[in-house]
């Protein structure tokens, strides 16, 4: 298996399906654990660590996940390869560009990856489109057990699971979701959901996890603490407080919006349709950026009936509401996001290129896509 | 609350200084917080967070005994001095070895919790489960106390004894 096989389409988890995905757009659950009798990786020789690596590969690749798996070395894939990982969310900045002997379990359809030798031996995540915390909680705790049918973890009845880092210790679990929040930054108050996040103990990242910042309005939140209560508590925190209250104040956003600001709404609308379409150079960032207003646009139109001048132009150039419901719908608007990144780029056209030769190769994605739905 | 420098924007940052015993509050936005020099960080760094959790821990090690201190896991050969630069641990052996001096960090980090009460590997032996069991139902027997629902207390209270048979 290619990289090349996935980096022409979307991730399952992406497609703008699932529930609430007019504003949660993708949950992910991650366990982080360490096999017993084997110092954590700080401490481990490139041997030891190269026996963990095997070790665990072998007990993943055999696991029946009822899709292809595939794996990558990580330590000798090619800087480019190594980004584009990093961009489709299959492995963290620290794994791709850490040290030593390490690699990446994948599953075909990309619901499931195993980060072997990242900051701890083995770190496997479960990731779904909307909002399905319930539901990936439940597949990764079958796969864990599966995996601890063939391995002894490291565990102590009063720490729990024992991690590399004492901030991860007890169930080891990360639960994050991504968020499209558009309408708290243009009414100026995200802020307050910063607020709420960390009287909840969140912490608040962005697209592309610890130090980014939040382009295209899409912010992570996940726990912090992950000792002295269970895994089921902290996914329903999440399901029955965290995230209602979070897509309350950006429904509430949007409406104010619509009710009371539509010249703000219409303006960064059409003004994200008119470079989007003529434009020859655009840098990644301005795309995020751009495109967050399109996909607010047509998810304001879908789920709250709206329809002011600019989103019904909007509306017009996707074909949402027409007859025969094709053109830029949210999965195409994702697809522009996630293609347009930079080494999807590049990967996708089969060689490096500098920054201007990338941001003209973009733009000349974005046009094609958004002029050939007119039409 | 408006920012009260611009009075413009609405008042995120609030900040209380006591000198000399006098105490006075200002609450501004964050534009105005950062003309005036004041570094607002959402997110603290790991390595940041535990330097400055580990550097007020002195006394805590005192009361430990400065043991620790000089302590070299003699499974892994770490210290609580590498540990406070790489802010990672070197095996699972110095949970127990560094169990004092980790403690605080470890209560800081979890919201005051110290006790694991999620998943148990199915690998864990009975005895172990059962003491695991019976360490969750303290913890709710506890908050069941604290929120004076002395019926749930009194049921958790009866299955702790019957565990302890």
């Amino acid at each position: 298996m290619k990289l090349t096989d996935i980096s022409n389409d979307i991730n399952e988890w992406f497609d703008g399906s699932g529930p609430l995905a007019d504003i949660v757009i993708s949950s992910r659950i991650r366990l982080a654990r360490n096999l017993a009798g084997h110092k954590f990786l700080s401490r481990c020789s490139k041997d030891e660590k190269a026996e963990i690596l095997d070790k665990l590969k072998n007990v993943l690749m055999s696991l029946d996940l009822g899709d292809k798996v595939f794996y990558i070395s990580v330590d000798k894939a090619p800087t480019l390869n190594r980004h584009f990982l990093v961009e489709r969310h299959l492995i963290s900045h620290n794994h791709a560009f850490g040290k030593g002997p390490r690699g990446v379990v994948i599953a075909r359809r990309e619901f499931f990856t195993a980060m072997i030798n990242e900051e701890d031996h083995l770190r496997i995540q479960v990731l779904k489109a909307g909002c399905q915390l319930s539901q990936c909680a439940k597949q990764i705790n079958h796969i864990d057990d599966m995996i601890e049918q063939k391995v002894n973890y490291a565990f102590s009845p009063s720490c729990g699971y024992l991690t590399a880092c004492p901030t991860n210790l007890g169930t080891g679990i990360r639960v994050s979701v991504m968020l499209h929040l558009p309408a708290l930054k243009m009414t100026d108050q995200i802020e307050k959901f910063f607020n709420t996040a960390r009287d909840m103990s969140l912490a608040v990242r962005g697209l592309f996890g610890e130090g980014t910042d939040a382009a295209s309005d899409l912010y992570q939140i996940s726990n912090q603490v992950t000792l002295g209560v269970s895994e089921a508590e902290i996914v329903s925190q999440f399901e029955n407080n965290i995230i209602p209250e979070i897509v309350e104040y950006e429904n509430a956003a949007r409406n104010r919006l619509l009710a009371k600001q539509t010249d703000v709404l219409d303006d960064k609308i059409s003004r994200a349709m008119a470079l989007l379409q003529n434009a020859h150079l655009i840098s990644s960032q301005e795309a995020l950026f751009l495109l967050s207003h399109l996909r607010l646009g047509i998810n304001m139109h879908e789920h709250m009936g709206a329809s002011t001048p600019a989103i019904k132009r909007l509306c017009t150039l996707c074909g949402v509401g027409g007859k025969e419901q094709q053109g830029l719908s949210i999965a195409t608007i994702n697809r522009l996001f996630m293609l347009t990144l930079p080494a999807h780029l590049q990967l996708n056209y089969g060689k490096t290129l500098d920054s201007t030769h990338r941001d003209a190769l973009r733009a000349k994605i974005i046009r094609s896509a958004l002029n050939q739905d007119t039409q | 609350m408006l920012c009260q420098i611009c009075n413009k924007n609405g008042a995120t940052i609030h900040l209380t200084e006591i000198a000399e015993g006098v105490r006075t509050e200002m609450h501004i936005c964050e534009q105005c917080a950062a003309e005036q020099g004041i570094a607002v960080k959402s997110h603290i760094p790991i390595n940041e967070l535990l330097n400055s959790l580990l550097a007020v821990q002195p006394t805590d090690d005192e009361l430990a005994g400065s043991s620790e201190k000089e302590l070299a896991c003699p499974n892994c050969g770490f210290t609580l001095d590498q540990f406070r630069k790489a802010g990672v641990l070197g095996c699972p052996q110095d949970y127990e070895v560094f169990e004092k001096s980790l403690r605080p960090l470890i209560e800081k980090a979890h919201n005051g919790k110290t006790t694991h009460c999620g998943k148990l590997p199915s690998k864990t032996s009975t005895d172990a489960k059962k003491q695991i069991e019976l360490l969750n139902l303290r913890r709710q027997l506890d908050s069941a106390v604290q929120s004076e629902d002395y019926e749930l207390a009194a049921e958790l209270r009866d299955k702790i004894n019957q565990g302890q048979k």
